[in-house]
């Protein structure tokens, strides 16, 4: 027994040595980078935010307010009306009233002018909503600037087009609309998710009633005034922020004909439950776990841009998130390593740094919930790998992070963390990878590596997963529908699929 | 002759990912290089310049006034550092030597038939030897493109090695002209080979074939030159060419240098930037930086 012990602890004094005298790649200091922060001025916040509703900023009737903050500096926004069952119910008539009267009765052409309309002007404003999202949310300025945004604004430019052409979407059918939509989004794309849920549903002749999350209520309203100024009928888009308790109300609203949710399986859930045998539709985008596989004879570098891509893009606050990697064995040490160092070159801090590449960690909830699946995953006996970036003082963040020699079994490999954590497995064969690839009680996303062309074909049609890219991730387009398999819910957004949930068809 | 298997294992090299390249080489030029990150990259880039002439009408004169501007690029001002390296052809490298004594700076000459290469392997040589023996400090070849193109990678090595042989102690840095290699697969696998074939540097372009040193295709060879360290220990240098005229160009190359290879290669001894009019464009927007406004470029002498 003594000796095997010693036996052990000489390979890894071995092991020790050899990794010292390995060649490494230091990235310090010779030539930094000065801070580029994106001005913040350019928004004006007001101390108190209000309820949209019938086309107007109104208190909340319980008078209750919430504090939201900038997760990067802990520094309170602005006070939030907290929408109660009388503001729900406020909106939702003012939007069953506006949909009976002027938005379903509108010719279809003119319903998407309104549309063009609001596009146009997210795009004047463009630099101060990103600003905004940056802000409340704490994603990268540059994510915010070059993702989120201009993807919003093209969601409601795609959705313009169909407002008078939904009778070429579903051919052989009568198309009209459901009536009040009760949309509930979540976190980590505001902006982006508000547009997903909105442009369709207004393009289809609906009205909407929109619960933004509790941490990031400032960009929904940002668009509210957008509303305001394109003058959009009162009562066709109200916008309620709350926490929970004003999202459960809304969802089980008599009044309210579909409901869209885009949030954890676990809420998911309870609203299925909640509004079984009510006659409601359901749309539900929920949690993913999604595997990046990454074949031997595939452009390494490039894919572990994509797996970097996939994983700490937002903080890894993605439900379609690459989160796990499948990687063959024969290439697991490259690959591993080439990972180790491009984390240590991801700028970590200050959002509205130009330069950053991670930003802020949006709640101190997430972050605690982060910490305690890393703390879990170290516990399981995988191996940790963080960047040695510095963190800021103040404000939630947390490094990129890793982990090796992760087992099918380990939680940090089924659970979805919702933070810049990757689960890194091998594989050995392609029928191997795809059965752990689906393995998973998740099916949102999924990415494959390869550079043999009949390979992706033949892997992506075998995976359970609603959007599946090969030798990139995280690509989306607003003619592209999106959506889950298993438990990452079902219906689709965007494209002519994401429209029909929006539609009455007879 | 076979020297290849012993020392490049072709089905070792990786591919290269078209779309994925291009994208994370214009994701680093979304770097926003301001204030003092600015000043102190543009000093660094002029000290890694590779001032270059290369043309039919060349003359003594011209290399003697280019020397000058080498040597101290903003008169009255030491401390703009002086430049890396004067490029000529074999034919001024006498001159540049006796023009550039005791200032610091070196002297590369291009050799192997440069531009095309397209002369017998013994006249390849005899030029590399008579250049070094004039007093190069540095030769810049040429690879034989007709030969990578038609599969003949074992007579690409070997030139390279018997050139390196030819060399002695200045340093070889081989051009691929990955403009004429067209892939990035292509070339991943020219510059593989010519650092497994002792190349000290490997170099993009000659300066006359464009596209030139894009920004994608100076990844894809840093990213052979990471690799190559990683797995040999051995640092080889990287010198893109071609096209680079803006100071924001040669600030994108840093970028791409920092994020790729890390510290140790930015310095002149590992990274170089090979362009003529360069020179002035980093001397115009230092100007700007201390001054905030735009000088005429007649402020700037024209070498």
């Amino acid at each position: 027994m003594a000796t095997e012990i010693d036996e052990r602890a000489e390979r890894k004094a071995v092991a020790r040595r050899f990794e010292a005298e390995r060649p490494r790649i230091e990235f310090g200091t010779a030539w930094e980078y000065a801070p580029a922060p994106e001005a913040a001025d350019i928004v004006s916040i007001e101390k108190r935010e209000n309820l949209f509703i019938n086309g107007k900023f109104v208190p909340a009737r319980s008078g209750k307010v919430f504090e939201t903050i900038n997760p990067a500096t802990e520094g309170v926004l602005s006070e939030v009306a907290e929408g109660g069952a009388a503001d729900i119910d406020a909106a939702v008539r003012a939007a069953e009233e506006a949909h009976r009267k002027r938005w379903s009765r509108l010719k279809p052409a003119e319903r998407g002018k309104y549309l063009y309309r609001i596009a146009r002007l997210m795009q004047e404003k463009s630099r101060e909503l990103a600003v905004l999202e940056t802000i409340n949310g704490g994603k990268p300025i540059k994510e915010s600037r070059d993702v989120d945004v201009p993807l919003a604004i093209a969601h409601f430019f795609y959705h313009a087009g169909w407002a008078d052409k939904l009778e070429y979407a579903f051919p052989r059918h009568r198309v009209s609309s459901i009536g009040v939509c009760g949309q509930i989004i979540p976190w980590n794309f505001p902006l982006l998710m508000a547009a997903w849920k909105i442009a369709p549903a207004l393009a289809a002749g609906n009205t909407v009633v929109l619960k933004p999350a509790e941490t990031t209520p400032l960009t929904s309203l940002a668009l509210a005034r957008i509303f305001q100024e394109a003058d959009l009928p009162p009562g066709v888009v109200n916008i309620v922020p709350g926490a929970g308790e004003t999202g459960a109300q809304l969802v089980n609203h008599p009044r309210v004909r579909k409901v869209a949710f885009t949030g954890s399986t676990e809420v998911g859930k309870l609203i299925q439950r909640a509004i079984a045998g009510s006659g409601k539709r359901l749309s539900l985008e929920l949690g993913g776990k999604a595997a990046n596989i990454v074949f031997e004879d595939a452009a390494i570098d490039q894919a572990v841009e994509g797996i970097v891509n996939g994983i700490y893009f937002n903080q890894g606050h993605v439900c379609c998130a690459g989160s796990r990697l499948l990687v063959q064995e024969s290439v697991a040490e490259r690959v591993i390593q080439k990972l180790k160092l491009r984390i240590e070159t991801l700028r970590v801090g200050d959002p509205m740094d130009k330069n950053t590449d991670v930003g802020a960690i949006n709640s101190r909830m997430q972050l605690d919930k982060i910490r305690e699946l890393v703390a879990c995953g170290v516990e399981e006996g995988a191996l940790l790998h963080q960047s040695s970036c510095a963190l800021p003082a103040k404000g939630f963040f947390f490094p990129p992070t890793f982990f090796s020699e992760v087992a099918q079994s380990h939680r940090i490999a089924r659970e979805e963390i919702f933070g810049p954590v990757l689960a890194v497995m091998t594989f050995r064969t392609p029928d191997e990878a795809v059965e752990k690839a689906n393995n998973i009680p998740y099916g949102l996303s999924a990415g494959v590596w390869t550079d043999k062309g009949s390979k992706i074909f033949q892997i992506t049609s075998k995976m359970r997963a609603g959007v599946v890219w090969a030798n990139t991730f995280n690509k989306f387009d607003p003619a592209s529908p999106f959506g889950g398999y298993k438990e990452s819910g079902f219906g689709r957004e965007g494209g002519m699929h994401g429209l029909r949930a929006y539609v009455e068809l007879s | 002759m076979s020297a290849l298997p012993s020392l490049l294992d072709l089905s070792r090299v990786p591919p290269v990912d078209q779309v994925g390249i291009e994208e994370r080489a214009a994701g680093l030029a979304r770097r926003s290089i301001k204030k003092e990150a600015k000043r102190a990259g543009i000093r660094l880039a002029m000290s890694m310049l590779d001032l270059t002439t290369l043309e039919g009408k060349d003359s003594e004169g011209k290399v003697r006034q280019l020397c000058r501007k080498a040597i101290r690029p903003l008169p009255g001002d030491p401390t703009v550092p002086h430049v890396a390296a004067i490029c000529v052809y074999p034919n001024f490298v006498a001159i540049a030597k006796d023009a550039l004594f005791g200032s610091g700076v070196k002297v590369a000459s291009v050799a192997t038939g440069f531009p095309a290469g397209q002369v017998p392997l013994p006249v390849k040589l005899d030029e590399t030897r008579r250049a070094v023996s004039a007093g190069a400090d540095e030769i810049d070849m040429v690879i034989d493109r007709g030969a990578f193109l038609s599969g003949e990678y074992d007579r690409v090595t070997e030139e390279i090695l018997a050139v390196k042989e030819a060399c002695g102690a200045a340093h070889l840095k081989v051009i691929l002209e990955t403009g004429e290699l067209e892939t990035y697969d292509n070339v991943r696998r020219a510059s593989d080979l010519a650092m497994a074939a002792g190349a000290d540097f490997i170099k993009t372009s000659t300066g006359k074939v464009t596209p030139a040193a894009t920004p994608p295709v100076v990844l894809v060879m840093l990213e052979a030159i990471r690799d190559h360290y990683l797995a040999t220990g051995r640092r080889v240098g990287m010198k893109p060419a071609g096209g680079i005229k803006t100071s924001k160009q040669a600030l994108h190359l840093l970028v791409l240098v920092k994020e790729t290879l890390g510290d140790a290669w930015l310095t002149p001894d590992l990274f170089r930037i090979g362009a003529s009019t360069l020179a002035n464009d980093l001397l115009m927007q230092l100007a700007k930086e201390s001054t905030g406004r735009y000088q005429n470029e007649d402020y700037f002498t024209k070498d």
